[in-house]
């Protein structure tokens, strides 16, 4: 669902919730452009930490003035309605963005005392520490053992065959793919079912032991069954890694994550824990949104 | 029945109209296609197979050492310059000895191509003990003759041969001894003045040399430069710029390419006339265009997922290209090569500039030897006089296109066996 879909939409049913956010827009534009985040975005000893994060496309700015903290193996859900912003800051984390030509980044942005846009930082280096999954499951044309190996045969981390059995076998138990795929780690891994594939990415982006794992909506093209089994994951890597991730779904924010922070057009308009994201919420839009009024 | 339905029933039958008249379109486009094609198969096909047999003659050979002319066996001059002709003249002689005068003896020997007596030495010079011995040979004979036994009765008034030859091989024919062989010349010999010694095997070397050094230089170059311009290059007015002058190369003349080889290649950097490297250079300037767009491509066909993927996991730049991009690519980039390499087989123009049309006799060694190709050698054969020549051209024809057929079926082959599906 796009926001501008959403908002140009004057079939008859939603010309009514149209009016109203125009309303709202007309009555009070700081509702709409807040300039301060509510809630508690920083945390004591966080993993990652990000001040005034600004991202331009060319001359179009996507994210404005945002601060959060990221903590040590938690959960941190970013939520908000389409072309918010989330999925583009969630690409800052680990340098994605380097990839788009005409996007630039501004702002302070670590991970411990690693400056992430520090011009002497190897990007290689961070993406070993900072792994990422993507939406739609992508993994390689390749077996699936050559899928979990890659990562840790580029960066040389198994010299013996021995040591990279290992890593495979570890890192598909983690995603809990192992029982399934065991006998045929050799059979392509495209061959296998959507969720089963998005679980074999997490297990690739897992077996080069990275410190944070960023999912940008990894659920948003399986089904419900797939989507409670990653969920399941999701609570279970967090012992181990932090975890950021996009969702456009509430209800699974409110399932997997610590803390939740809501973006709006670009700005982080609330950031709290979970709970009191969903049950007591600070700001006028944030209520708005996660009773459905828009999104 | 609501309006609605009734309006939809209405242009129905239109629509349907529409439809039918659009496949019909579609059916006799093809179908001319077709057409044409089979008309052109069929012209050359019935033009060129009788080329791939050639007449002989048997006759009694004395292997006369008198008139051969050699004292001593072991002398490798003697035997290479004996008069072979001599004996076979006897033969003919011995054979029609109503023929008297100069004239009707020259028609009479006439009837034996030249390169029979190439064929007398090489027993010779296999076998020495032949000397002096009778033995009865099928003799190739003369590409007029080889004609006049192809064509049927009525062609056969319009020959150029003359009444007395006429007689001549109407006798040998009813004493049967005057057969149709397969014709080995054409598949092992260079080309000659003689239609029935002319073969294609030297402008098929030449031709595998020039595709060679083609295919050496096109598509490592034109892979290299679709990957840099797809993954590495800045996007920015100068990539723009050599952009649409890749894509303005590939609509230059061919004919322009052979021009650039003869002033800068041969003029400028002194490599000889008439090889197969000359031709290759040129000949990858003429393709590069193609392999680098259809590379490109196939580069841009890579779903972005994978890049990322691969990327998201630490992989640098030309990890992500190596491992993954370059795999992806490779059959689109292959395919592309391969039609690239099969316009450059069938070039003609750009080749005759550099010289490749002169009249080489000799199989070519290797890519340095002055050489054809088979484009050129059907053009030089299509325009020589001799009647034999026609079936000759059609026949070259129809090798320089089982060879592009060839090509084209193993792109899509590789295509087939390389594609992954994702």
């Amino acid at each position: 669902m796009d926001t501008a879909e959403k908002f140009d939409d004057k079939a008859p049913g939603n010309a009514k919730l149209a009016d109203q956010i125009e309303g709202e827009q007309a009555m009070d534009e700081t509702i709409r452009y807040p300039d301060q985040t509510v809630g508690t975005p920083y945390v004591d000893n966080p993993k990652m930490r990000m001040r005034d994060v600004e991202v331009f496309y060319g001359e179009k700015q996507a994210i404005h003035g945002v601060s959060l903290d990221i903590g040590k193996n938690e959960v941190v859900a970013l939520i908000g309605p389409s072309g918010c912003g989330k999925s583009t800051f969630l690409r800052c984390l680990n340098r994605m963005n380097d990839t788009i030509d005409i996007c630039q980044v501004k702002g302070n942005l670590h991970l411990e005392d690693q400056d992430l846009y520090d011009p002497k930082l190897d990007v290689v280096e961070l993406r070993a520490r900072v792994g990422m999954v993507f939406q739609k499951p992508n993994p390689f044309p390749k077996s699936i053992y050559d899928n979990v190996a890659y990562g840790p045969r580029i960066h040389g981390l198994a010299n013996k065959k021995y040591d990279l059995d290992e890593i495979v076998e570890t890192s598909l138990q983690k995603a809990g793919l192992w029982n399934e795929v065991k006998d045929r780690l050799h059979s392509p891994g495209t061959g296998l079912s959507g969720g089963q594939q998005q679980r074999l990415c997490i297990a690739r982006t897992i077996a080069v032991s990275p410190e944070v794992v960023l999912m940008d909506e990894p659920c948003s093209a399986l089904d419900p069954i797939a989507t409670a089994k990653i969920e399941e994951l999701i609570a279970e890597l967090s012992q181990s890694y932090t975890i950021a991730i996009v969702t456009h779904s509430m209800q699974q924010a409110a399932r997997v994550s610590n803390r939740t922070a809501y973006f709006h057009l670009g700005r982080l308009v609330e950031m709290n824990d979970t709970d009191t994201v969903f049950t007591k919420p600070e700001h006028d839009l944030t209520e708005a949104y996660i009773t459905g009024r828009f999104g | 029945m609501s309006k609605t339905t009734e309006q939809v029933r209405k242009s129905l039958g239109k629509r349907y109209r529409a439809e039918k008249r659009f496949k019909a379109y579609g059916v006799s486009a093809i179908g001319f296609g077709l057409l044409a094609l089979v008309l052109l198969f069929t012209d050359i096909i019935g033009k060129g197979h009788s080329a791939f047999f050639e007449t002989y003659v048997k006759m009694e050979v004395i292997f006369d050492q008198d008139t051969l002319d050699i004292s001593d066996f072991r002398d490798e001059e003697q035997l290479n310059f004996a008069n072979y002709d001599g004996v076979i003249r006897n033969a003919l002689r011995e054979e029609f000895p109503s023929a008297s005068g100069r004239q009707e003896r020259r028609e009479l020997y006439s009837l034996i191509s030249t390169g029979a007596g190439y064929e007398l030495r090489d027993m010779l010079k296999e076998d020495p003990s032949l000397m002096g011995q009778s033995v009865t040979l099928w003799l190739l004979a003369d590409d007029d003759v080889d004609v006049y036994v192809k064509s049927a009765q009525d062609d056969r008034l319009e020959s150029r041969l003359s009444d007395n030859q006429k007689s001549w091989i109407e006798s040998l024919e009813a004493q049967d001894r005057v057969e149709l062989q397969w014709n080995q010349s054409l598949f092992t010999h260079g080309d000659s003045r003689e239609p029935e010694l002319a073969g294609i095997w030297g402008a098929v070397t030449g031709s595998f040399f020039t595709m060679l050094v083609t295919l050496l230089l096109s598509f490592p170059i034109g892979v290299a430069a679709a990957i840099y311009l797809e993954e590495f290059a800045p996007k920015n007015k100068f990539t723009d710029f050599i952009e649409v002058n890749i894509n303005n190369l590939a609509a230059v003349p061919s004919i322009i390419f052979g021009l650039l080889g003869l002033a800068v290649i041969i003029g400028l950097f002194g490599l000889p006339r008439s090889v197969p490297v000359v031709g290759g250079i040129v000949l990858t300037l003429m393709t590069l265009p193609t392999i680098i767009i259809s590379s490109r491509a196939a580069i841009k066909a890579v779903p972005p997922s994978i890049r990322e993927a691969a990327m998201g996991l630490g992989a640098s730049k030309m990890q992500v290209v190596l491992h993954h991009v370059l795999p992806l690519a490779l059959p689109g980039m292959l395919t592309g090569a391969i039609i690239g390499m099969a316009q450059a087989l069938g070039e003609t123009a750009p080749l005759l500039m550099i010289g490749m049309v002169a009249f080489i006799v000799d199989v070519p060694g290797g890519p340095l030897d002055p050489s054809t190709v088979l484009p050129v050698q059907i053009y030089l054969w299509a325009d020589s006089p001799e009647q034999s020549f026609v079936a000759l051209t059609s026949a070259a024809i129809m090798v320089l296109l089982s060879f592009l057929i060839a090509m084209n079926t193993l792109a899509v082959f590789l295509r087939k066996r390389l594609e992954r599906r994702w």
